[in-house]
């Protein structure tokens, strides 16, 4: 607004207002140049595993070390496949980070339509119950949980890592607030013509709570595709691993292997970075809306 | 339907439903329970008797091949006079109290920087919230490489600049811990400046144009426009970022498995140091209940500050 204003002006205005234009100007493209500055700064672990990857191994281990590479290669692309199980990787945490978005979102959007829409006796309890679960710290259960799946026989299998996280204090919190936002009109006159709750759930709320919905999945997604410290406690071998901890695993038996390490890590982060730059306005807000709630 | 659509939606809940009671009351309950069942399932036999399983277990000597032998408040007493625990407790607190200010006052700069119009702005906003959206497990990876003494190219631009480390940054005991601590400002920054950005821009502009009409220069405008306009931002960020720092884990697994001599061994590390490698389950648990606390005093006061600006708005 203030630099049309004053473009529209400059044929009127003295020579003081001229200069302090040109220094108006100059001071935005500080900021500019310091603000890509530090962008790049903040890019620099991630632009540097990048272009890594494409390096020959004779050209990591070069002194001294440059961030652009002095001969390009695909070999670590290929390696990565054979040297670690990296499909059955990959596979894992699609079927591990999927599965519990999509279970999950299911069982919240369940709950939280009992708690906001449904009453009945007991929901101040199990409110509390939710609240005080939202607080608590994975790493308390992490141990008997642990206990627990593997006197079942699920640890190292990915039923282990998936069943505890099929629902969340989080996400039925984060759904019971949106519901108790949305207008009770449609609702009600569906009840009138005898639809039964599940199709009121079904068809009338779900679609309603789509925004909603989409931001949980999204927070669901990407928080247990980048887990490391539950993958890591629920198998001990790189084959029923997820990517985090099975290049962590990788990571702790060959050090050294820096380019295919970072081949990897490559194509593990690519679909979180894609994904994310596709919806990033809806995910930025919904982050913001939720943070302030 | 014309009565309850005329009440305001709070009150509705509790009206509505006392009218439809006299209906099939019963039915209705049960079907809010069937809603409620499979979550309830879950989270009771998957959260909720864990918790109070790891109460029982921290009271025990269990190494999951053995069975469980109570031995009362044994571990707590151990815990007390064992260095380890005492080393994690105050490396968790030292990382705390670096991480949690450095990443708010760096939120908060990045935040009033990009709510200005300049060229590149939602490239630079991209940039720095993108470390959040990516696992700290697999790009504590690339940050590790950067920080080699050989061949990173982190540790060889501070070298050129006259910082040097002859043992190489994630090995020397003095530089471990600012280094982890420097990944996890770098991992969070950006979540905090989107809670600040949306703040930022619920701020009137009037409030500015009359504070400069008084005069003002832009660092008054700060400091008595923006600071204060932003205290309940800063304040749940705060809170968030103390809870997260206090279970730091991933980049330190990563890059220093808690090393050298224990230099970067926080509690979450500690705790998964004592159960899953050592194996021993109780005295684990009990560690993972000073957590608990720390973590169950901190939600408290987020939680009394919300429900008090709850009713002042």
């Amino acid at each position: 607004m203030a630099t049309t204003m004053e473009r529209a002006n400059t044929r009127v205005i003295d020579v003081r207002d001229r200069r302090r234009l040109t220094l108006y100007r100059a001071s935005k493209w500080l900021l500019a140049i310091v603000a890509i500055i530090i962008a790049l700064l903040m890019l620099l672990p991630i632009i540097w595993l990048t272009l890594t990857a494409f390096k020959p191994e004779a050209d990591i281990v070069t002194y001294p070390p440059t961030l652009w590479p002095r001969q390009f290669t695909l070999e670590h692309f290929v390696e990565v496949w054979e040297r670690i199980p990296f499909a059955q990787l990959y596979v894992n945490t699609i079927i591990f980070a999927g599965g519990v978005t999509i279970i999950s979102l299911f069982l919240d959007s369940m709950a939280a339509y009992a708690l906001a829409r449904l009453p009945f006796r007991g929901r101040g309890v199990v409110m509390v119950l939710i609240l005080i679960l939202l607080m608590l710290p994975f790493q308390v259960t992490l141990i008997p949980l642990y206990d627990m799946l593997n006197g079942l026989g699920l640890t190292n299998t990915l039923p282990g890592l998936i069943i505890p996280r099929m629902t969340n204090a989080f996400g039925i919190f984060f759904l019971t607030q949106f519901f108790l936002s949305l207008p009770r009109d449609l609702e009600e006159a569906a009840r009138v013509d005898g639809a039964s709750e599940w199709r009121i759930y079904r068809q009338v709320i779900l679609p309603l709570a789509k925004p909603a919905l989409l931001t949980l999945g999204l927070f669901h997604f990407q928080y247990n595709w980048n887990d490391l410290l539950w993958p890591l406690v629920m198998s001990s071998s790189l084959e029923t691993s997820t990517l985090p901890a099975g290049l962590a695993l990788f990571m702790g038996q060959h050090v050294v292997e820096y380019g295919l390490l970072m081949a990897g890590s490559l194509l593990a982060l690519l679909p979180v970075i894609v994904f994310f730059l596709l919806i990033q306005r809806s995910f930025v807000a919904g982050i913001a809306t939720t943070g302030l709630k | 339907m014309t009565l309850t659509d005329v009440a305001p939606p709070q009150p509705r809940t509790s009206v509505a439903p006392r009218r439809r009671a006299r209906g099939p009351a019963s039915r209705r309950q049960l079907t809010a329970w069937m809603f409620l069942a499979p979550s309830l399932i879950v989270l009771v036999a998957f959260t909720l008797y864990p918790m109070a399983q790891a109460v029982y277990l921290s009271l025990t000597d269990y190494n999951l091949i053995k069975a469980a032998q109570f031995i009362g408040l044994d571990n707590y007493v151990e815990l007390v006079s064992d260095p380890a625990f005492w080393n994690a407790f105050w490396n968790t607190v030292l990382y705390a109290a670096v991480v949690t200010p450095v990443t708010v006052v760096l939120a908060l700069l990045f935040a009033v920087m990009l709510n200005q119009a300049f060229f590149g702005r939602t490239f630079v906003r991209t940039a720095i919230f993108l470390p959040f959206i990516v696992s700290l497990g697999i790009i504590a990876i690339a940050w590790s490489f950067l920080l080699d003494p050989n061949i990173g190219l982190l540790s060889y631009w501070l070298g050129q600049i006259g910082i040097v480390t002859e043992q190489g940054w994630l090995t020397d005991p003095r530089f471990a811990m600012p280094a982890v601590m420097m990944v996890g400002v770098w991992k969070f920054v950006g979540f905090y400046m989107v809670i600040y950005l949306a703040g930022l821009q619920s701020i009137p502009a009037d409030l500015y144009e009359a504070a400069k009409i008084d005069g003002t220069n832009p660092w008054q405008r700060f400091r008595n426009v923006t600071l204060p306009l932003l205290s309940n931002q800063t304040l749940l960020v705060s809170v968030l970022a103390l809870i997260a720092t206090l279970q730091a884990f991933d980049q330190i697994y990563v890059m220093t498995r808690g090393g050298p001599f224990f230099t970067t061994e926080t509690l979450v590390m500690l705790i998964y140091r004592e159960g899953f490698q050592e194996l021993r389950f109780g005295y684990a648990s009990a560690i993972s209940f000073v957590l608990l606390i720390f973590v169950f005093i901190l939600s408290m006061v987020q939680y009394g500050w919300q429900r008090r600006r709850a009713v002042t708005y």
